[in-house]
Parts: structure tokens; sequence; C-alpha cells
């Protein structure tokens, strides 16, 4: 271990660098940060273990980082010891809140892209979004080891987006370790020390806030103006409240308690708070007894744009998801939740989410973290819907549509980026045109690869566009989407209806040319997925009253176990008491004994196959009776 | 009431549907050879004997005896007769009990049947499947419809009851094959006829093929028409449905088999065979002895009680014959049966025979008192028929519908009882 002549709380402004990394997903963003601590000496080579940085499992698995973590790393640069804050921020789409916040918290951003890659749609609007900070950007190709790496080429993409020349793009290799020293070094030349004012009243910025077990509620700081000492009193200037902290500190990489942080440093702050509410990512610090006037400008609240009802499928567990997504929205301010109740699943919660990858994060949390077995219906977007008579309503849930004539829906819209090889011009425009999108421009970033604009509904991509664009692509393609406006759209709701009750969980508000495919797809899957029963089941497909398909569950016949002798005796016993648990996780739905299996097959989306003869026939017929 | 079943798990060939525990080889080890199989059932009819004793258990003399296989009739006629003649020694055997064996259509002929006959034998059941060429052959079964017919004459000359199996839903089985089946059954005259929907086992050839698609699965709708054709042509030739899958004409129902479902005590012998006790004392103890994964208590009880216990022979012949050979009971495991399971196994097994379920002796054993209500709205489900005396509803029995939906009606019951 190397001794540290920096200490927390008493280090010069002067001698400070905070950055970030911006990359996207698999471009060894967390193999560079590893290779960082390594290199600083403050993680033992024994100790070293992969992706340090990167603390739950999920993103182990995933190779992605959801949450931030600010680690204080020593480097000596010409003699002098310098003191590097490093903010890890999550790569997707669906975090550029989270992005924008550890931004704030930084003076300087490594812009890290894979030099087998280049350069991805996100990663570009989160360097827009760092240049708009004013951070100092640090260009670097990494996997220059492997063999497939074109620096020369993506240098030249990289010098052309940011505006230097090519050869400041520095080159290294997470894996090897191979020229990140000169990235600390560039680091601690180029990016500005901080500029806050030691000798004022104490300002830190909260950008983020995770749940511990055993610790409480664990607040990553900033520290902007003056110092904040561990034995004083705490006020968070939004909320207005005051806490005796229990622990003021550093990560270095592991939590390490100090006796004070200064003007600069990046740090942590325990407070013992166990309630969710007492820490606001976005809120300033302040010491209680020497309090500063004006709050740091915080964070916008992000707006959630995708909804999906979150069921427990045994409903004694609605406390516990309760408790869960009060723990997660700590650290998670994007997610927003209402309880829900629906006829189908029991009691559950309406949740908002910033995007796709986002609420299967937060589902992957819940069931991982807190043990809990979900049911989640299909993901929808919002509408303004205003009917004949003149009211509007805003629509988070189908069940929320009015019945009755509809006047206008208006639905969300999306600018979306699409970065792809030119090779597959053609394939990203037949998917965008299928997904009502209107194209805009289109740039060639590098000879080879252009970025494509579409305006194209928020609808359209929360289903499969992603994972469309990936395989039509070859996996090549990357999209970024911000909000751009609304538009009207000819929109109906599809209800879906067992033995003529309709199940609000299979609701869904969709276009009108693509309803019939829905109800064709959906009763045909929930043909297969619900069990006979002693009556015929019939499944159908509303758009208000009118029936667009209709599928048949026949009645069972038989059951009986032809032989029952001996031994037949016992094993049927079991298989009897088998069932009888079984039953125990079907929901009735009038008459019809739906298994919970089947709900979470039947809003599964990724299978939605409609390429057999017999659904194609079947959409084909629904839309001849629109006419 | 007391049973014996003996198992006789040799067969010539294995059949591509058939799960059960069997063997083609001749001597699988352990002194468990076909040669010597008769001596070792023997030598486990002693134990069983002892072990029953041992726990409270003196039971009467036996009022039926099954052969049942594999393929008993693989054996001499000489060594089924010593086997019988052992349980004669053993517990006695009741006048006028009734004493079967199962054959294959192709393993006996008119001398054998006549050496059981003159051994005590009453009954033989013959496995026919089918009166069609091409379903016998899926069913890889190698006797012919010609072999069924000169079985039964012989057993007809030689004063024993015959019955013969019919198997239905085999993969290309048309429904006119079906009735081809069931009225060849009828034309030779049998009082009894057993008829069983393919049940196919996944490990089984048969399984795999499915699996693999190179037969077609069996279809329920199908395999429940061929029960309606079934019980139609027979009631209509005066055989009477007894069992969800058994008929015959009144006097001549399986008395063995009606012991199962009447959930008396038998002892089976022969390896994987399975014995049933409705009154063990100690029977946790013996039960942990063998199997200690059953309960977790393990304490002896101070005041002897009984409880009802069911045990399995280990299914190999060769360790089976080795315990024997040590002097141990070859048993694979045990349970003992709770007060609730007794009452499941009860009502699971009346609702399948014509006996039906006793409301009044339900209601004594639950200490529930049935919803009358319940009972007629079963009724008007077309699942059962409603037999009434002063109290009012005193029995109630499965209607066709009832039967082939059984699990549904079990179900209906258990939800009833609380179970």
């Amino acid at each position: 271990m190397v001794v540290q002549h920096n200490q927390p709380g008493s280090t010069d402004q002067s001698l400070i660098r905070n950055f970030c990394i911006i990359a996207h997903i698999d471009h060894g963003k967390s193999t560079v940060a590893d290779r960082i601590l390594q290199l600083s000496g403050i993680v033992p080579e024994r100790e070293m273990r992969d992706r340090f940085l990167d603390r739950m499992d999920i993103e182990q698995e995933r190779g992605i980082t959801i949450k931030s973590q600010a680690v204080r790393v020593p480097w000596t640069f010409d003699g002098t010891e310098y003191t590097l804050g490093m903010i890890d921020t999550p790569g997707h789409v669906d975090f550029t809140y989270e992005v924008s916040r550890a931004l704030a918290a930084c003076e300087g951003a490594v812009l890290l892209v894979d030099s087998t890659q280049g350069i991805e749609a996100q990663t570009l609007s989160n360097l827009y979004m760092a240049m708009d900070h004013d951070l100092t950007i640090i260009p670097v190709l990494n996997k220059i080891d492997l063999p497939s790496a074109e620096p020369d080429k993506h240098a030249e993409e990289i010098a052309g987006l940011i505006g230097c020349e090519p050869n400041e793009v520095l080159r290294v290799s997470g894996k090897t370790g191979e020229g990140v020293a000169d990235l600390l070094d560039q680091i601690v030349m180029d990016v500005p020390a901080p500029k806050g004012n030691p000798d004022t009243q104490a300002r830190a910025l909260i950008f983020d806030s995770v749940y511990d077990s055993y610790r409480g509620i664990v607040t990553y700081i900033r520290m902007v103006d003056g110092e904040l000492r561990s034995r004083e009193k705490l006020h968070m200037m939004g909320i207005g409240m005051t806490h005796d902290p229990i622990e003021i500190g550093v990560i270095s990489p592991d939590m390490t308690p100090t006796k004070a942080l200064g003007a600069g440093e990046v740090g942590y702050v325990i407070t013992g708070a166990k309630d969710v509410s007492q820490s606001k990512v976005g809120d300033t610090i302040t010491s209680a007894a020497k309090p500063a006037t004006e709050p740091l400008p915080g964070y916008r609240d992000p707006k959630p744009m995708v909804y999906a009802g979150l069921f427990p499928i045994d409903n004694a567990q609605f406390p516990e998801l309760r408790d869960a997504l009060d723990k997660l929205k700590l650290n998670d301010a994007a997610l927003i939740y209402t309880p829900e109740t629906s006829v189908a699943l029991g009691f559950g919660f309406r949740c908002g989410f910033l995007g796709l990858l986002h609420m299967e994060i937060v589902n992957e949390r819940l069931s991982r973290e807190f043990g809990l077995d979900l049911i989640q219906t299909a993901p929808n977007v919002t509408y303004d819907v205003t009917a004949e008579d003149g009211s509007e309503v805003h629509v988070t849930n189908p069940s929320e549509f009015p019945d009755g004539k509809i006047k206008n829906i208006v639905e969300p819209m999306v600018a979306a980026d699409i970065i792809t090889p030119k090779e597959f011009i053609g394939a990203v425009m037949d998917l965008c045109q299928e997904h009502r999108g209107i194209m805009g421009t289109m740039e060639y970033i590098s000879t080879d690869r252009v970025e494509m604009h579409y305006r194209i509904p928020l609808a359209e991509i929360v289903f499969d566009f992603f994972d469309a664009l990936k395989s039509r692509t070859k996996g090549y393609a990357s999209l970024d989407y911000h909000e751009d406006g609304e538009q009207s759209a000819d929109l109906v709701k599809v209800d879906i209806l067992i033995q003529g009750e309709k199940v609000d969980a299979f609701s869904a508000i969709v276009h009108r040319d693509k309803a019939y495919s829905y109800g064709v797809m959906m009763t045909k899957k929930l043909r297969e997925l619900i069990p006979r029963q002693q009556f015929e089941i019939p499944i159908q497909a509303a758009i208000g009253s009118r029936i667009i398909a209709r599928e048949n569950i026949r009645a069972l016949r038989k059951d009986v176990l032809a032989k029952c002798y001996g031994g037949d005796i016992t094993r049927k016993r079991k298989l009897l008491e088998k069932q009888k648990a079984g039953k125990k996780r079907m929901k009735m739905l009038g008459h019809v004994e739906v298994p919970q299996e089947a709900f979470i097959a039947a809003l599964s989306t990724g299978d939605d196959s409609a390429n057999d003869r017999d659904t194609k026939d079947k959409i084909r017929a629904a839309q001849k009776t629109e006419g | 009431m007391y049973e014996v079943y003996v198992h006789v798990p040799f067969c010539l060939r294995r059949c591509g549907y058939c799960d059960f525990n069997t063997y083609t080889a001749v001597d699988l080890g352990g002194g468990a050879s076909r040669g010597n199989y008769a001596t070792m059932v023997i030598r486990e009819m002693r134990l069983a004997r002892d072990w029953q004793l041992a726990h409270g258990i003196d039971e009467p003399a036996v009022s039926t005896v099954f052969f049942g296989g594999g393929t008993p009739t693989i054996l001499p006629a000489g060594d089924l007769v010593a086997m019988l003649n052992a349980i004669r020694e053993i517990w006695g055997i009741n006048p006028g009990a009734e004493i079967t064996t199962e054959a294959n259509p192709d393993t006996v002929d008119a001398d054998y049947i006549r050496q059981l006959a003159d051994g005590g034998f009453t009954r033989i059941s013959f496995g026919m499947q089918s009166a069609v060429p091409h379903v016998l052959s899926t069913l890889d079964r190698t006797h012919t419809p010609a072999n069924v017919e000169a079985g039964v004459r012989a057993a007809d000359a030689a004063g024993l009851a015959s019955s013969v199996d019919l198997i239905y839903g085999a993969p290309g089985e048309s429904l006119d094959d079906w009735r081809t089946s069931v009225s060849t059954a009828i034309d030779l005259g049998v009082n009894h006829i057993s008829a069983y929907a393919l049940t196919v086992e996944p490990t089984t050839k048969m399984g795999r093929q499915i699996a693999a698609g190179i037969l077609p699965k069996p279809d329920d709708d199908d395999e429940a028409a061929k029960y309606e054709i079934a019980d139609e042509l027979l009631s209509e030739a005066g055989l009477t449905w007894y069992e969800v899958s058994n008929w015959a004409r009144p006097g001549y129902e399986s008395r063995h088999n009606l012991g199962y479902w009447r959930n008396v005590d038998w002892a089976g012998l022969g390896p994987g065979a399975y014995s049933h006790y409705n009154a063990v004392v100690d029977a946790r103890v013996t039960a942990n002895a063998i199997d200690d994964t059953i309960d977790g208590c393990n304490a002896l009880q101070p005041h002897p009680q009984t409880t009802g216990l069911r045990a399995w022979d280990i299914a190999h012949p060769r360790m089976w014959g080795l315990n024997i050979q040590k002097g141990e009971m070859p048993w694979a495991g045990s349970e003992t049966i709770s007060r609730n399971e007794d009452l499941e196994e009860r009502l699971m097994l009346a609702l399948r025979i014509r006996d039906g379920l006793d409301i009044h002796a339900l209601e004594a054993q639950s200490d529930v008192r049935i919803d009358t209500a319940a009972l007629h709205r079963m009724a008007d489900e077309g699942l059962i028929d409603c037999i009434t005396d002063e109290t009012g509803i005193s029995r109630i029995v499965a209607t066709r519908r009832g039967r082939l939906l059984n699990d549904l009606l079990i179900e209906r019951f258990f939800e009833l009882l609380d179970l």
C-alpha cells in the first residue's frame, strides 16, 4: 500500500482532479477503472477483484454499471501527489439522468471508446452532455491490444466529433494496462482543479445515495465550498432537515472514515437515517451551525417515459414490494410508483421508468435483492386522450382509457439517433418505417458509418424496437433517443376477453394498424397457455364492443388416470397433493382458472413471431372485417 | 380382508410402451434368476409373515392372490403353483378364494393352463391389448388375435374364469380399429374385460419416439371418445363397469383389484411390489428404520398405536435378492399414512368404483359435514349420480363423465373436505 500524503479534509484544491468516464456498455470502462485503482496502489494486487467498482451482481453479470461510485485515487505526477476523484457513470441511454448527476460533480470526463467498434449513439449523447457542462474531455481509445482494433480510423472519428487532432486521442488497453499511466498523467495535466471557495460556509452536492442494509443510507457528496467536519450537525437545504452525522469519509477503495471533507473533495456521509425521503439526490448539504444561504443548483427531476404494472405473484408480498420500491427509489429518483389494483393480478404498483432497460433493471433488482416474485404487465407510454364530450384524460394505464367515442389521442414522440454501418441503412429505414418513424437527416460520421435521425412514437420503441434494430444490423447499430414533443395518432385500445370477461392486465393501447396482429397473437398465445377446463372457453380480442379475433379452448373431456393399482395409489395421491399446491397459484377469472405462468408468458414480449400461416391468415381476416 | 400380490419381473421382450419393473435377462444375479425365482419369493413370504407378527398384524387367511408382471407365465406352471402352495402354508387360503395370474397369450398353452387349474388357480387374465395387427405391432406385442382365442378356450376347458386386457389410444389406432378390438373381446365370451388408455411415460421407448416426433402423441379427446365407445359396447353386451377401466358380468368382478380400491391390507412380494397395511404397531419406527427421510420424528411412542403403512420392495431383482439372502425384508422404502392421507386415498379410490362414495362414512371419518348443495351442483354438471335413502344422499357414484373427469371430481371433494 502506498503512503498517501494528501489527507481528506486537508487537501488543497489545486491538487484535486475530479473526473468521470463516459463509455458505452462493453467498451471496457470497468476494466480501465480497475487498472487505475491498481496503478495508484490503493488496491493490493492480491485483493484486486475484477471490476472493483461494479458492486452489484446484476452489473457484474451484464457488464454494465448502473449506479455510480466515487473513488479517491492518489496519483503522483512530476514529483507531486495529486488526489483524483473518479466518479463512475452508467453507460446506458436510460440512465442519462444519472450521467448528468455524475457530470455535475466533475471538472473533466474521459471519453472512452472501444477501438474495435468506434463511438456509439448513446456515448455521443453523453459526450454532448459533458460538453454542455463545460467539462474538459480527454479522448481515449481502449482495447488497442485486440487484433481487430482500428485505432487510426476511430481516432479520426473522435477528432472530428470533439474538434481535436487525431494524435491527441490517447490509446490504452485496460486489459494489459498499456497507456493507463499516461492517461492518469493527462488527467492531472488537463482536467481543471475545482474552483470552489474553501473559506466560506460549506456546500456539498448530493449526487447519489444508496441503501446499505447494515449502515442505512449512504449519501455520496461532492464538496463545492467550505468544509464539513465529522462531528458537525448537517443540514439538508432542500428538504430542510438536520442530522447528526454518524460518519463522513472517502472511498479508497473501501469506505474510510475521515475527520473532515474539504472544498473540491468527493466523499460520503452516513447520517443513520433509514427513511428514504431524508436523503434526496440533488439536494445541498451544509453545516447546521454555519449554514450557507443559497443551495447549489440541483437536478431536474427526470420524467418517466414508460409505465408498467408490477404485481407480486403472491399477493401477500404486497407490503414487501412497497418496501423494496421505497428502497430502490432512494438512489433512483427516476423510479416512480403508485398503488394499482387489477382484477386479474390483485394488488400491485403502476411504475414509471425512464426506459426499457431501466424497467428491466428494476425488475431484476426487485427479484434478486429483495427476493420478490413478480408479474409485470406489458409496458406502455402515457397518452392524452380527449373524449368527444371534450373531457380530457391523461392515461398512464390502458384501464384509464375512456370508453365511448374519442376525439383525439396524443402520444409522446422521441427523436431517435441511430448510428449504423452504411450497409444497414436500408434495414434501419425499413424498421423505422414499420414503427411509424419519420426520417430526418442522415450524416456520415466516417467513411463507412452514418448517423440517422428519426422522429418515432415512443410507444413504438418501448416494445421490441431495440432488439429488432440489433438483429437487423447484426448488432452493429446503436440507438439513442430523447423526448421530442408529441403527435396525434389513430390509436385504439384492444381488450382481451376470457369467457366474455375483460382481463385488464392484457389490455393494450396500440395503433389501429397493429390492433389486429396484437389481438390475434394474444388470443393464440392464451389458447396455448390456459389449460383446458370442463367447459369451452372463448378467448376474444375486441376494440370497444367489436370482436376482432377469437380463439376457443375446447372443453376438457378426460383427465382420469387409467390404472390405479398397488404403487399407483401413493403416486397418484402425491400427484393430487402437488396439483392442489399448484391450484393455489391459479387466478380465477370468472369461472376460468388461469395459471400465473400463463400471465407471465402472455405478457412477455420477444417471441411474438407473426410468421406462421395461421396467424397471418387470422390477421388478414380481422383486417378485412374492418373493411 | 387380506390379499397377496406376487410380482414376476421377467419378460421375453420389453414392449415399447411398458414402464413396469420388468427385465428380459434370464439371470439378474443376487439369486434372482428365473429358475430360482419362486424359491426367493417364498423366502420373502416368510420374512413378511415374521415382520407382520412383530408389528401386531395377524392377518386372516388370504382371500385373493394375484400374480402379475412382467409375465408370470414365463415361469413354469409348477413354480406358480409352488408359490401358491407356500402362501397356503404360511397364511392359509380362504375356501372360495380368487387366485389369478396374468398371462401373455403366446406363453401359455392348454397344458400349462390345466396345470394352473389343478394347482388351485381360478382365474386367468390375458394381455390381449388389441385385435388389430397394426396396433399390436405398434405396441410391440408378439401374439396374434388367434393366440388369445386359444388361451380363452383352454381356460374355459380347465374351468378357469378368464379376463382380457385391452389398450386404447395407441398411435395410429382409428376409432374403427378400437371398435373391432372391443367387439372381438366381447365375442370371446369372457366375463371380464379391462380397457386401459395408453399412458406413455417419457422414459419408455415409445415415450422417446413421441418426444422425437416419430410417433404422434396420444390425444385425450381421442381417448375420451374410445372410452365412451368401450363403455357403450360393453354395457350393451352385459358387462357393466365396476371401476373406471374395468367391466364385468355381475359376480365376475376382480375381487383382488376391488381390494385395492377398497383399501384393504395386502402383502406385495417380488421386486418393486407394494404392500399396504391399515393398522401397524410402531409403523413409524419401522418406517424410519427403512427410510428416515420420511419423517424427522424418531421418538418411540410410549403407548403403541397403530398407523397405516405402505412399503415398497427394492426394484432391482439383484439387490432385492441379496437382501432376502441376508434375511432382511427387501424393502426400498415405506411411508406411514396419516389420517388425512388415508382419507384422500379412500376418497380418490372410491370415486373410481361403482360402489361409489359412502357419504355417511366419509362424514364420520373426516368430521366434516358434506354440503348437500355442492353434491347437487356436481350432479347438475353431470359428474355424479346421487343415491338417496331416508337420511338424504347416502352415496354418490361417478357418471361416465365423472369417470372421465375423475381428477376434477377428486379435486372437488378435496375442496369440500378442505383437504
